[in-house]
């Protein structure tokens, strides 16, 4: 049998594992600050505006949105394949378009701010 | 007090018979039998065409391995007290060809097996003069769970990944290379590194946990991959930041 080593997997596993790991680390405390702390006022919107005003933190968070989506993508393209959909090509680009496609929102939303 | 039970078990011969069919027996079984002695006394006193694999009768072996009412078990250490069902159902183990009845052909697993090198790989031979290669208590406990495995293969029969593409080099092979490449004496990680990370290597697995779950040894199969994965993960984005250096 000769194999060799695929190219690809690592990157796509790597940014499937970042997201994995900053979606169950910040996308709760994000969720948080936004969804609860903000509308309750334990923190000012102001100072949360502040803070999204500064171009590096909105990298952040779109860079953020990006391995969010980018996970659910990896995960849901696998997910097909274990639950007998085909082949790891056919609907491949369908979820990382998607997930792409998000991230592109989500900077067009942080460039609005 | 015995009681009676019946198993209903997988017949076929693929040579004889184009489908496989079940043939019930009802036993009276002890409390203390386990569905290897039920299969024994079903050969021995009912119908001795039946046809299985055993032999060590204590779970060390990993050759009776077969499907107990839809799960890869070890039939030598699985209780039929442990069933309340009416009937239990024995077949084959899942995703390999039957040759016979319960017996199953391994051969693509004794085919994967070697292509991951489960030894221990040095650069060079140290003479035997030079003694033994040490090893610290320490360094033995990060690889030992991962050498624990019996090669039953139940972890295959488990794999849905497997069972959907039979190319997938699969947990217990899988499980070993990490066992080998965790283990202070060994220097074969970047020999390995071809088939292990391979189109069909650890990229396959999708961490559905049902190899470990299965695992009559705790091997942990999935945990190896995930360990795998991001190693060499790890020594591939090294390898871009300073070429030459990763696998
Ligand atoms: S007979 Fe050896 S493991 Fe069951």
């Amino acid at each position: 049998m000769t194999a060799k080593p695929d190219k690809t997997a690592p990157l796509f596993w790597l940014l499937f594992a970042g997201g994995g790991t900053a979606s169950a680390m910040l996308l709760p405390a994000m969720v948080f600050v936004t969804g609860v702390a903000v509308p309750a006022g334990w923190v000012a919107e102001d100072d949360l505006m502040a803070l999204i005003g500064n171009p590096l933190t909105r990298l952040v968070v779109v860079s953020l949105v990006f391995l969010f989506l980018f996970h659910w993508a990896h995960r849901f393209r696998y997910a097909l394949v274990d639950l007998g959909f085909g082949g790891l090509g056919k609907q491949a680009w369908l979820f990382y378009g998607t997930a792409l496609a998000g991230t592109g929102l989500a900077g067009l939303a942080a460039l609005r701010l | 007090m015995p009681e009676q039970t019946v198993l209903e078990v997988y017949r076929y011969l693929p040579d004889e018979e184009t489908e496989p069919r079940f043939q019930s027996y009802e036993i009276t079984y002890r409390d203390s039998w386990v569905v290897l002695d039920a299969l024994d006394h079903i050969k021995t006193e009912i119908d001795p065409t039946l046809s299985f694999r055993w032999s060590c009768r204590m779970g060390v072996c990993g050759s009776c391995g077969m499907t107990v009412n839809g799960e890869p078990k070890l039939t030598c250490e699985t209780f039929i007290r442990d069933y309340n069902t009416e009937t239990i159902k024995i077949e084959p183990l899942a995703h390999f060809p039957v040759i016979r009845d319960l017996v199953i052909n391994m051969q693509d697993f004794m085919e994967k097996l070697p292509t991951v090198s489960p030894w221990l790989i040095t650069d060079e031979d140290k003479p035997l003069e030079a003694g033994e290669y040490l090893q610290t208590p320490a360094q033995m406990a990060r690889y030992k769970r991962f050498s624990m495995c019996i090669n039953c293969m139940l972890c295959y029969s488990a794999c849905p990944v497997y069972g959907l593409n039979s190319l997938f080099t699969g947990p217990a092979a899988l499980a070993l290379a990490e066992r080998y490449n965790l283990d202070s004496r060994d220097e074969g990680t970047q020999e390995r590194s071809d088939v292990v990370t391979a189109h069909d290597g650890i990229w396959r697995c999708t961490y559905v946990g049902e190899c470990t779950k299965v695992c009559p040894k705790d091997v942990d199969p999935a945990g190896a991959i995930q360990m795998l994965k991001l190693s060499y993960a790890l020594d591939w984005a090294k390898s871009l930041v300073l070429p030459g250096r990763g696998r």
